[in-house]
């Protein structure tokens, strides 16, 4: 089962030619996973890793039965690529392109709800499924199937706490990665619904950032509805307030976005919240 | 990027939206040749917010006492921000005062739409204590702000006859402004009725770094500090802090995370670099180059964790361009055999435990050598 991805995905790469797209869709195809087709408009009749590449999304699917995308294509060129692979109705899209303009990003999520399309990214590290499948850039070799999800903004931090579950000898269900932007396909409220209703879940690990107000909304969702643990970490507790960190999401405006003002609200949702990325698997233990 | 007022109100002016306009002179006998009818306004351009309760905007009804204001104001700091230009505008008799603004929601994942009958002051304010004073508009994307939309705006706010057409007009125009700039936030702070007609007396613009290249004419960011706007060129995000420690890492996330631990072992960042998402062995190098140049640096932190990163290419970055500072390297993820190889036949050792790591750089910035007991610790003196 899992979220989002799993065996049943047959993965269509859309900048699969590029340098980034074809040496994932490698690291993807040694993992086990489906990667049925690449697109890569002009580039029709091609093959990358022996995968065929097509000059349209809706080709590609056609020919091979692809249900899902990721999207390796620069920015200026990432709008597009979505809509072409909302469009067809492959779902979920990933989108790992970094530097997308937030307007853009606007109209790619608009589309998807529309189309009933489930979207990852911008900017994101795709997702995962523990020993079934990697759609997007994860670090394959970190995971090990087990219990626990994992949702985060950041890609990064997501491999730092995979890694140190794993060596803690606590497995994954799946990772889901939302991206650094302003603006993305899916909130941490929509993934943990997704966790609630996963059976092979039993424990969610929620990795959040400064800026914004996901965390606090993840918090009052947790209190509500969802009858997992959850186990979180927040990154960003020393920055300066007014400063971009980086994600052009991070940053501190006034009271908004702190990350005491996050802790307290996980906390009071019955949260445990780790000061620290190694303490979270020892917090996950004592929660399962 | 933000934009000065001053700024913002030509790009208003070149959408047709009634603006009151003035000259921006940045030097106070300036004032003198101005052909301009008194009373006027002195207001400093500065991109922080709060420059009326700081002392930055003042009436004068004769030009001697506008030189005066200028002088007084040019030069001000506001806010850490050291007022270059002023803006001379006719002072305006306003009749009431407005808010009308389209920004990115980034809850909603849309434009939010907001105006207000309460304007002249923070929004926010407006918001915490009467927030039955604001109107919002949820604007879909597909659909924009056409006139109807807009009319609806304006009905909500009480306007009606020729102000609601007047109203409409601008509500429609802003939208597409900030649609068509990439714009993050598209404010005007009051939009004033003076002369039973609506005037844009303010005006502010963020627009969306990332649509940058789709807006060639833009005027250069006065935002960053000269190192932030090289590491920008060089499509690598960089920012300052008050520390000692370099840092650079790959991606945001593990970067914050990397300040709070250096902060958790008593050390502090002097600035940090994110290398971001398959950063290139030149991109490192530069990164390398780049952090050390801060003054005041006394060790480098690098933690990578390679995804989509390659840390083979993160070992060649570091093996050709070596830094200066004592530093503690963490390398860990893809391809991370490799680049253990390739530091290795340079001499220089590299860790994976990111507190080990930490906790080295912070010795390191202190001091102390040998840090006790890591294996973090590389790169020629």
């Amino acid at each position: 089962m899992a979220v989002l991805v799993g065996r049943q995905t047959r993965l269509l790469v859309q900048g699969i030619t590029g340098y980034q797209g074809a040496f994932h869709a490698k690291q993807s195809l040694d993992a086990g996973t489906a990667v049925v087709a690449g697109v890569t408009p002009g580039k029709g009749g091609t093959r990358v890793h022996d995968v065929p590449v097509f000059d349209t999304v809706e080709e590609a699917a056609r020919e091979t039965g692809a249900n899902a995308c990721v999207i390796f294509v620069p920015a200026r060129f990432a709008r597009e690529a979505a809509l072409e692979a909302i469009a067809a109705h492959l779902d979920p899209v990933v989108m790992i392109t970094e530097g997308m303009p937030v307007h853009d990003a606007i109209e790619a999520v608009a589309y998807a709800r529309r189309q009933g399309v489930r979207l990852l990214g911008p900017n994101g590290p795709g997702v995962t499924t523990a020993g079934q499948c990697r759609v997007g850039i994860m670090p394959w070799h970190l995971f090990t199937p087990g219990p626990v999800g994992v949702v985060s903004r950041s890609g990064t931090l997501t491999y730092e706490v995979v890694a140190g579950l794993t060596r803690a000898g606590l497995g994954q269900s799946t990772a889901v990665g939302l991206g650094g932007d302003p603006v993305v396909g899916t909130s941490f409220v929509e993934a943990l619904e997704w966790f609630g209703a996963d059976p092979d879940t039993k424990a969610v690990v929620l990795i959040g950032e400064i800026g914004g107000s996901a965390e606090e909304d993840a918090a009052r969702y947790i209190a509500r509805s969802l009858k997992k643990p959850v186990v979180s970490y927040i990154a960003g507790r020393t920055a300066p307030p007014g400063k971009r960190m980086g994600h052009a999401g991070a940053v501190i405006s006034g009271t908004e976005g702190t990350a005491e003002h996050k802790v307290a609200a996980l906390e009071a949702a019955g949260v445990a919240v780790a000061p620290l990325v190694s303490q979270v698997p020892a917090l996950v233990r004592t929660r399962l | 990027m933000k934009l000065h007022e001053y700024q913002a109100k030509e790009v208003f002016a070149r959408y047709g939206l009634p603006v009151q306009t003035g000259t921006v002179i940045d030097r106070p006998d300036a004032v003198r040749g101005l052909s301009i009818q008194y009373p006027v306004v002195v207001k400093a351009q500065v991109l922080v917010g709060g420059r009326g309760k700081a002392g930055g905007v003042k009436l004068a009804k004769t030009p001697a006492e506008a030189e005066a204001h200028a002088r007084a104001i040019l030069g001000m700091d506001i806010k850490g921000e050291r007022v270059g230009r002023v803006l001379v505008v006719p002072a305006a008799d306003i009749e009431a005062e407005y808010y009308l603004a389209f920004v990115t929601d980034r809850a909603a994942r849309r434009v939010a739409g907001i105006a207000s009958a309460a304007g002249g002051v923070e929004i926010e304010t407006v918001a915490r204590e009467s927030p039955e004073k604001i109107a919002r508009l949820d604007v879909d994307p597909c659909l924009g702000v056409p006139s109807f939309v807009a009319r609806g705006l304006g009905r909500r706010l009480g306007f009606s006859g020729t102000l609601l057409e007047e109203f409409t007009r601008i509500a429609a125009i802003l939208y597409r402004l900030y649609w068509d700039e990439d714009a993050d936030l598209a404010e005007i702070n009051p939009l004033a009725r003076v002369g039973g007609h609506l005037l844009c007396v303010d005006a502010k613009l963020v627009l969306d770094d990332n649509a940058a290249y789709r807006h060639r004419d833009l005027p250069p960011s006065e935002e960053m500090t000269p190192l932030e706007r090289e590491a920008r060129e060089h499509g690598l995000a960089y920012v300052e802090l008050e520390g000692d420690i370099a840092v650079i890492g790959n991606g945001a996330g593990l970067v914050m995370s990397t300040l709070d631990l250096l902060a958790h072992f008593g050390g502090r960042a002097a600035n940090f670099l994110d290398v971001g998402g398959g950063a290139s062995e030149e991109g490192m190098q530069t990164a390398i180059e780049l952090v050390q140049r801060k003054p005041g640096v006394r060790a480098l932190f690098i933690n990578i964790f390679g995804g989509i990163t390659r840390c083979d290419d993160i070992a060649r970055g570091i093996v050709k361009r070596p830094p200066r500072v004592p530093a503690s390297i963490r390398l860990t993820g893809t391809n991370e055999v490799e680049a253990r190889e390739i530091l290795k036949t340079a001499g220089i050792t590299a860790g994976i435990d990111p507190e080990e790591g930490a906790r080295a750089a912070v010795a390191l910035a202190k001091g102390a050598g040998g840090a006790s007991g890591s294996a973090a610790k590389g790169g020629p003196r």
